[in-house]
């Protein structure tokens, strides 16, 4: 097990594994389909994005509703594929890490190894256990998407599967 | 004629989308613990703990088992003899959007699905079926999209054998892999028309897992269901596609009589997070 902190460092980075356990402590925002596209036309554009994403953790997420009393709702990962046309740009942008489930492109692998980043994979269906493991949760851009806003999640012991390394190497293949 | 409320339909739609939703499926439950308890690769068992551990605390914590509350699916059986006072598929839906606010569940459905803009609770996909009697039937099924967007239907000409309709089945898991959240639970349509295929897939989901109740189908297909069962899981995808001889929980297949010129069918992929609920009235 390798307990990391978020942002995420490149010595950091260059550390881990595929198949890796780890444990995740810091900062990371959900974005997923709606929030991406939006991203990524600001960038095009040349229009400055609503959160520094330099060194940030994206995590594939849409929570549900936050019941009375509760941090946040439940909060498993969605499938990372659909992200993968707008992931090479955000990790030239600067982007480091991602958190989702299931396979990436041969174009986001690619990436991934070109600008030193990693995709970690989550448990699938357990947004409910997950939920355990945010402290705070505050939506920072975007928030006319409801659930597709861009949350700052402030997570602890995070558990993660490092799904593919910066090697460009894929626990997929 | 037995009248029943447009209220007590309401009502009844809200807490099965709030029981659905927190609340697993005893079946599904009972076979993520037989799989945990038979799984022999560490990654795959350690992966269906904390998938059996979050349907635990989903129920304890009041909490969506799963993030996607997904699109609500309701079939509902209508008695002859039944009145509805009230207009039912509004009611439904109005059923639907106070569940999912009374439950925190997320409001996944946009209006358009080419504009799309915001998201909202309704409405749900209703079937309406009319059967015998006084009573009403109402089952709901919230489907998550990551596994619906795995569906495949084929066209078979008539004349195709059984090992191409397998080989079809198995290659809709195979090519879902790791992204729809295995362990899966598959229903298959055969026969009908196209859409006729859809929907009987999609009922297959609602049969009871490892139950009695698929005697009533012919030892004939309770056989493929099992040998495409043991051909799923020899594919080593798994629990997260990390592996293990985890992939499927239970294959359901359902049948209708079609055309002499075809042979629809199609493959509605259920993730582990399996859920529904059902009240009759």
């Amino acid at each position: 097990m390798k307990i990391i902190k978020a942002p995420l460092e490149k010595k950091v980075i260059e550390k881990l594994k595929i198949g890796d356990e780890v444990l995740i402590t810091g900062v990371i925002y959900t974005a997923r389909d709606q929030a991406h596209k939006r991203l990524v036309e600001a960038l095009k554009a040349g229009r400055r994005l609503p959160i520094d994403i330099r060194g940030k953790v994206f995590y594939y997420c849409g929570p549900t509703k936050t019941p009375q009393g509760k941090i946040i709702g439940s909060c498993g990962p969605t499938t990372s594929s659909r992200m993968d046309d707008f992931t090479p740009l955000l990790l030239k942008a600067g982007l480091k890490g991602m958190i989702g489930k299931g396979r990436r492109s041969p174009q986001v692998i690619a990436a991934i190894k070109k600008y030193q980043a990693v995709y970690f994979l989550t448990y699938a269906g357990c947004g409910a256990l997950l939920a355990g493991y945010v402290k705070k949760a505050t939506p920072v851009a975007y928030r006319d998407l409801g659930p597709e806003a861009i949350y700052r999640l402030e997570v602890e012991d995070f558990p993660l599967i490092v799904g593919i390394d910066c090697r460009g190497k894929s626990v997929y293949a | 004629m037995r009248v029943i409320s447009a209220n007590k339909i309401r009502d009844v739609v809200s807490d099965l989308c709030i029981q659905a939703n927190w609340v697993l499926r005893r079946d599904i439950l009972r076979a993520l613990k037989a799989a945990y308890a038979k799984e022999a690769n560490k990654r795959a068992k350690e992966i269906l703990g904390a998938i059996i551990q979050n349907a635990q605390i989903a129920e304890r914590e009041k909490l969506a088992i799963c993030q996607d509350t997904g699109l609500p699916c309701i079939f509902v059986e209508l008695g002859q003899n039944v009145k509805i006072a009230g207009d039912l598929k509004s009611t439904i839906n109005k059923g639907i959007e106070l569940g999912y606010k009374k439950g925190f569940l997320r409001n996944s459905i946009i209006k358009d699905p080419l504009l799309r803009g915001k998201s909202g609770y309704q409405p749900a996909i209703i079937h309406i079926d009319i059967a015998g009697g006084d009573k009403l039937k109402i089952t709901v099924l919230p489907k998550g999209f990551g596994c619906e967007n795995k569906t495949q239907l084929k066209m078979f000409t008539p004349t195709t054998g059984i090992e191409e309709i397998k080989e079809f089945i198995v290659g809709a898991i195979n090519s879902a892999g790791p992204d729809a959240c295995p362990p899966y639970v598959v229903g298959v349509g055969v026969g009908g028309t196209a859409d006729y295929a859809c929907l009987l897939a999609k009922k297959a989901l609602l049969r009871r897992v490892h139950s009695p109740q698929s005697t009533v189908h012919s030892q004939g297909i309770k056989k493929i269901e099992g040998e495409l069962l043991r051909e799923i899981n020899a594919l080593n995808i798994g629990p997260m596609g990390l592996g293990g001889k985890t992939t499927a929980l239970a294959v359901h297949i359902e049948t209708y009589p079609t055309h002499i010129a075809g042979l629809p069918v199609a493959v509605n992929i259920s993730c582990h997070a399996l859920r529904s609920a059902t009240a009759v009235l």
